[in-house]
């Protein structure tokens, strides 16, 4: 059981901004993310596209984004829970509790969720039968090659994932690589190394493709790929690997009986508060009339909250607003002279 | 201001006026059309407003730029005919304009 004064669900750009607000306050804070990276939505969906909004930054990319605030917030010694999903969350003495899928329970008297539009899981792929084979012949992530040796691997997916996934496994399988649509997405590199493959027999490349049929009882013995024209092809299969990127699931969140507007949670813009006391949204997540969802709307909302996390992590102590600018207790906060 | 149809896989739909300038997920968000997720917000990021357009209006539209493709890869049975409907603009040129929504987003 860990113990803090504030709990933040998210690691994206709020709430990275959120330990810096709590941390000059001289609150503690963990964070939880389901990712297995600090940044959110500025990493996983666009490190490299420049962000043109941030104030007194010009320009700047989500990864760009993402590095300057892990910089700001290096002073408070953060700890992350990464690859973690917030699975319960429990009332406990005027507190929080909340469960992790890894079992890590954490308590404290307020929570900040921060989870833009959800936690990230893989896209799946939408045949019937897909579920049955799940973990044992279709899988959307690889965690040790050595599982992936000897076989015949179907890929499907056109970006980077499923480009470097075929050069590496074509090393020791048979690899057919599928794809919607005759252009890859990926570095001039791989692909020249893709076609060089090719070439030589190592890997099959079946465009304009998709999955239509998958057969087999217990393990995949062969699936069925299919054209816009309607002609189609089986291949000998063990074993389907699909990058299909990541989709936005709001997941438990949706049952902890928080005001929902849509698939967004209803707060109060004096705090960000939800309609549990000690539970705010802030960032993507949060509504209110008005709600533009920017990064710097997050920031603001972020600012506000955690000023209510103070009074009820410290309730014998008197919030007092300062500056970074002239305050010494902030300064010494944040290691600085 | 254009007049847009949005059909479900179901059969059901829905004609809206759609003002000029924005996009046709947009007109559907607005007026709680199902179907349309946008997670995004229409920053071309995630796939879940796609659509399929009618084949007839497909070379009306500006074509799709390289980062819109990119996203159709990812989106739930894509086809000849997807779009990323954030990435339509309504102008009177689109007056009639018909799309489907797919099964699901994700």
């Amino acid at each position: 059981m860990i113990k803090t004064d504030v709990i933040i669900i998210g690691a994206g750009p709020v709430g990275l901004f959120a330990i810096h607000q709590l941390g000059i306050k001289g609150l503690k804070a963990v964070v939880i993310d389901n990712l297995d990276k600090p940044g959110g939505q500025c990493i996983e969906l666009y490190p490299d596209k420049p962000i043109y909004d941030i104030p007194a930054v010009p320009e700047c990319t989500g990864k760009e984004l993402t590095d300057r605030l892990l910089e700001q917030i290096k002073p408070f010694k953060t700890k992350f829970y990464l690859n973690e999903r917030v699975e319960e969350v429990k009332t406990k003495d005027n507190s929080w509790s909340i469960k992790t899928n890894n079992n890590n329970e954490f308590i404290a008297p307020n929570i900040i969720i921060a989870g833009g539009v959800g936690s990230f899981e893989p896209r799946k792929l939408s045949l019937k039968d897909a579920d049955k084979f799940e973990g044992k012949s279709i899988f959307y992530s690889i965690k040790n090659k050595d599982d992936f040796k000897n076989k015949n691997i179907c890929i499907f997916g056109g970006g980077d994932s499923a480009l470097d996934w075929a050069l590496e496994l074509s090393k020791s399988s048979k690899i057919t690589l599928i794809h919607r649509r005759k252009d890859f997405r990926g570095t001039q590199h791989t692909l020249a190394e893709i076609r060089k493959l090719e070439k030589q027999g190592k890997i099959k490349i079946k465009t304009p493709f998709q999955l239509d049929n998958i057969e087999g009882n217990e393990k995949i013995q062969s699936i069925t790929i299919k054209d816009e024209s309607g002609k189609s092809e089986k291949i000998k299969t063990d074993i389907i690997l699909s990058f299909f990127g990541l989709v936005m699931k709001l997941g438990p969140i949706a049952e902890w009986g928080l005001n929902m507007d849509k698939k967004n949670i209803s707060v109060n813009p004096n705090n960000f508060e939800t309609n549990k006391k000690g539970i705010f949204a802030v960032g993507d997540i949060c509504t209110y009339p008005g709600k533009l969802k920017l990064i710097l709307s997050g920031f603001h909302e972020v600012a506000l909250a955690s000023v209510e996390c103070f009074k009820r992590a410290r309730p014998n102590e008197k919030y007092k607003f300062e500056f970074t600018t002239s305050s010494k207790t902030i300064k010494d906060r944040l290691g600085k002279k | 201001m254009a007049k847009i149809t949005y059909t479900d896989q179901q059969g059901n739909s829905k004609t809206l006026d759609v003002e000029n300038g924005l996009s046709v997920m947009e007109g559907a968000i607005q007026n709680d059309v199902p179907g349309i997720d946008a997670d995004c917000g229409g920053s071309m990021a995630c796939a879940t407003c796609h659509v399929y357009v009618e084949e007839k209006w497909l070379d009306k539209l500006p074509k799709a730029e390289e980062g819109e493709v990119d996203m159709i890869d990812m989106a739930f049975e894509p086809k000849k005919n997807s779009r990323l409907s954030c990435q339509i603009i309504v102008t009177d040129e689109l007056d009639g304009l018909k799309v489907t929504t797919p099964e699901k987003q994700s």
